[in-house]
């Protein structure tokens, strides 16, 4: 898979994780190159979530390696991930409910005038990238409590991508939006895409995979299936993947 | 509820005037209960319970109640509780009760009334709290045991600590310098207080303008300049009517008298001396402002609210939240250090007493004054507030003559109305949290 003799952002090697006797994610590898989108599929509980959330920082693996620009990396919590410039959308959205969009928008990294955090700077810096992201977003001295689920995702969304991160994780970034939203978030990570990041998309929709995508991993039961690439599939073989958990005949050799 | 909701200044003649002041509700709630109670007790009690002696009672007996309140808005924001503080108030207070009458004299042999035995009984007595605290935050954060039942186990063990510092007995504070947290024994005098009265009215005014001048310099609205004046009158004008009522209450001429003899010279004919503010008000203004700026103004308080309004986010965005808890408490036991020091002054002694009960009207001050103990929202003005609420009523009742249960029977019920008014006026408002 080295194309091009490029050196991938991500690998991550033989991962596995279990909670109690459940084994979560099972021996899974998976990679990213600079300007792909992989998609992750697979039904409720294949380990989806589970799996971004080792590579971001969440849960600590059992087993595996994790390489990052072909470096073996140690990520032990979320500070780890984010010095590795990796940014994550997480399915539960990890807002503070009681704090503004500004507040959550730098949460763990607010910016600091004289030893006292610059709300007035955080919030001028939210209002520009809101502007880019969700240009009707308005409620910026509210808890985000307040807002609709779409506007709370537009704010996920506008804190995974503000830090300039080099790798993204988005999973199910449309999950609580409208298809003009969706179609908003289609174009972000086309432009993310093109500006070299690297981004890992949780998505259930097919047909959104087959258009943003480049290429696909499909999880069942935390084992993963195969990694197909996308232009070399058609709809149905992904379905049949992650129903029947292998990979199409043509492709199986 | 629509984005397109409040375009700025689009709709502003349809504002209420508590919108266009920029009010906060359970503020000005909390504010028309307090005024209400005072003007009940002062008809009640035919004017007494307005005169300059008993306000000055009121805030000194407030004090330390209102300072752990202070830490107890950070403990419940952050989703905890700390069932401790009165026992760690005990602790602290016998630790710098034995300090100064005979650990620290009989150990460095200094004499009664060196300054250095007031400076190190002190910088003991809140390092003896930072440590309780500490230790309290470490089991919280790092070992996982709920905070309920680490502060509960704290309750017995740092009172009967207490009890086996001082071998069950009452110690006198021997030094005199010590007595000056305590209230009476140390006022700044109606010179000094003015001057201070002043001096915080021009804080508050040029912090009010730097606020406005950052927003307008960042492009938002700010409320109109008539509002802000008229905010700034309000502030003032309590500031300076506080200080002049403290002002207006005369030493005592017999005191006065021992005061003079004690420098070897007699009262001059007619003088009279004010008490003005006393040390542990200011004390306690100074860590409710102190506290405002932590919970507003740094990433530490930020990080509180956070952990609060969401653990989960919290952790996730990379905030060391083991850590935050150790700092929280510590936090939490060094109030309780101070609010030591300024109840045995009070009491001019230690008794093994001393703070019982206490952790339960610190929280009802706390929730009183709107801290959720669901997490995340709360504010140090409240608590203060509410601290005060509930010294002002139980004094009121105490000079109309209702007996000691009965006053605890009424405090309860007004904590118990407080959350429940709060609970009905969120379910008004549609706010959920
Ligand atoms: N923190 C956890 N504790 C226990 N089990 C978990 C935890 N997180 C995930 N799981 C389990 O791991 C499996 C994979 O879940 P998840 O990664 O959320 O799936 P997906 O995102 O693909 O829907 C499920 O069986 C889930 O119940
Ligand atoms: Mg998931």
């Amino acid at each position: 898979m080295n194309r091009n003799g490029q050196t991938p952002l991500v690998e991550m090697k033989d991962v596995s994780i279990s909670f109690g006797g459940i084994k979560a994610v099972d021996h899974v590898s998976i990679d990213l190159y600079p300007g792909e989108v992989v998609g992750l599929l697979g039904h409720n509980g294949a380990g989806k979530s589970t799996l971004i959330k080792i590579l971001s920082g969440a849960y600590q693996m059992d087993a595996g390696e994790i390489r990052i620009n072909g470096k073996k990396a140690t990520i032990e919590n979320p500070r780890d991930a984010r010095a590795h410039n990796i940014e994550t959308i997480y399915q539960t959205l990890a807002l503070a409910d009681n704090l503004d969009a500004a507040s959550n928008l730098f949460l763990g990294r607010e910016l600091v005038k004289n030893g006292l955090v610059d709300d007035a700077k955080m919030e001028a810096e939210t209002r520009k990238i809101m502007g880019r992201l969700n240009p009707n977003f308005k409620k910026f001295n509210v808890p985000v409590s307040a807002l609709s689920g779409g506007q709370r995702q537009s704010v996920a969304i506008a804190r995974a991508v503000y830090f300039n991160a080099r790798i993204l994780i988005m999973d199910e970034p449309t999950a609580a939006l409208g298809p003009h939203e969706t179609q908003m978030v289609a174009e972000l990570i086309s432009e993310l895409k093109a500006q070299g990041l690297g981004i890992f998309l949780i998505e259930h929709d097919i047909h959104n995979v087959m258009k943003l995508c480049d290429r696909a991993s499909v999880m069942k039961n935390g084992e993963l299936v195969g990694t197909v690439n996308v232009d070399e599939v058609t709809d149905d073989d992904i379905l049949g993947m992650i129903i029947l958990g292998k990979k199409p005949a043509h492709l199986a050799a | 509820m629509t984005d397109t909701a409040q375009a700025p200044g689009h709709s502003a003649t349809k504002r209420s005037l508590i919108d266009v002041l920029e009010l906060d509700i359970r503020l000005l709630g909390m504010l028309v209960a307090f005024f209400a109670i005072a003007v009940i007790f002062t008809i009640w009690t035919g004017g007494t319970f307005l005169i300059p002696r008993n306000i000055f009672n009121i805030t000194v007996q407030t004090v330390p109640v209102a300072i752990m309140a202070c830490g107890m808005v950070f403990v419940i924001v952050s989703r905890h509780i700390d069932l401790s503080v009165g026992s760690m108030l005990a602790m602290c207070s016998a630790v710098m009760a034995m300090m100064q009458a005979y650990w620290l004299p009989s150990l460095l042999g200094l004499e009664y009334g060196n300054p250095l035995i007031l400076i190190l009984t002190i910088l003991i007595g809140l390092g003896a709290g930072t440590l309780m605290g500490a230790a309290t935050g470490w089991l919280v954060g790092y070992q996982g045991i709920p905070s309920f039942i680490v502060t509960l186990g704290g309750l017995f063990i740092w009172r009967n600590v207490n009890w086996f510092t001082t071998n069950g007995q009452s110690v006198s504070l021997t030094d005199p310098n010590l007595l000056m947290f305590g209230g009476t024994e140390g006022v700044l005098g109606a010179p000094v207080s003015y001057a201070l009265g002043v001096a915080a009215s021009v804080v508050a005014v040029l912090v009010i303008l730097a606020a406005r001048k950052n927003k307008v310099g960042h492009g938002f609205t700010v409320k109109p300049m008539w509002a802000e004046t008229a905010m700034m009158a309000v502030i003032v004008a309590a500031i300076m009517m506080f200080v002049t009522w403290l002002s207006r209450y005369p030493i005592p001429p017999s005191k006065l008298r021992r005061m003079f003899e004690a420098r070897g010279e007699t009262v001059p004919e007619g003088y009279t001396a004010m008490h003005g503010l006393p040390i542990s008000v200011l004390i306690l203004i100074l860590v409710a402002v102190v506290m405002t700026v932590v919970a507003r103004k740094t990433r530490f308080g930020r990080y509180i609210f956070a952990a609060g309004g969401n653990p989960d986010a919290a952790e996730l965005s990379g905030i060391n939240t083991r850590l935050l808890n150790v700092k929280i408490f510590a936090l939490m036991g060094f109030l309780c250090g101070l609010a030591a020091l300024i109840a045995q002054a009070r009491l001019q002694s230690h008794g093994n007493d001393i703070g019982m009960l206490e952790e339960l009207r610190v929280i009802a001050a706390a929730v009183i004054g709107g801290t959720a103990l669901s997490g995340g929202v709360g504010t140090i003005y409240g608590a203060v507030l509410g601290a005060l609420i509930m010294q002002s009523l139980q004094s009121g009742m105490a000079m109309v003559g209702v007996d000691t249960p009965f006053q605890n029977i009424i405090v309860g019920l007004v904590l118990i109305i407080a959350v429940w008014v709060d609970i009905i006026y969120r379910k008004r408002m549609g706010i959920t949290k």
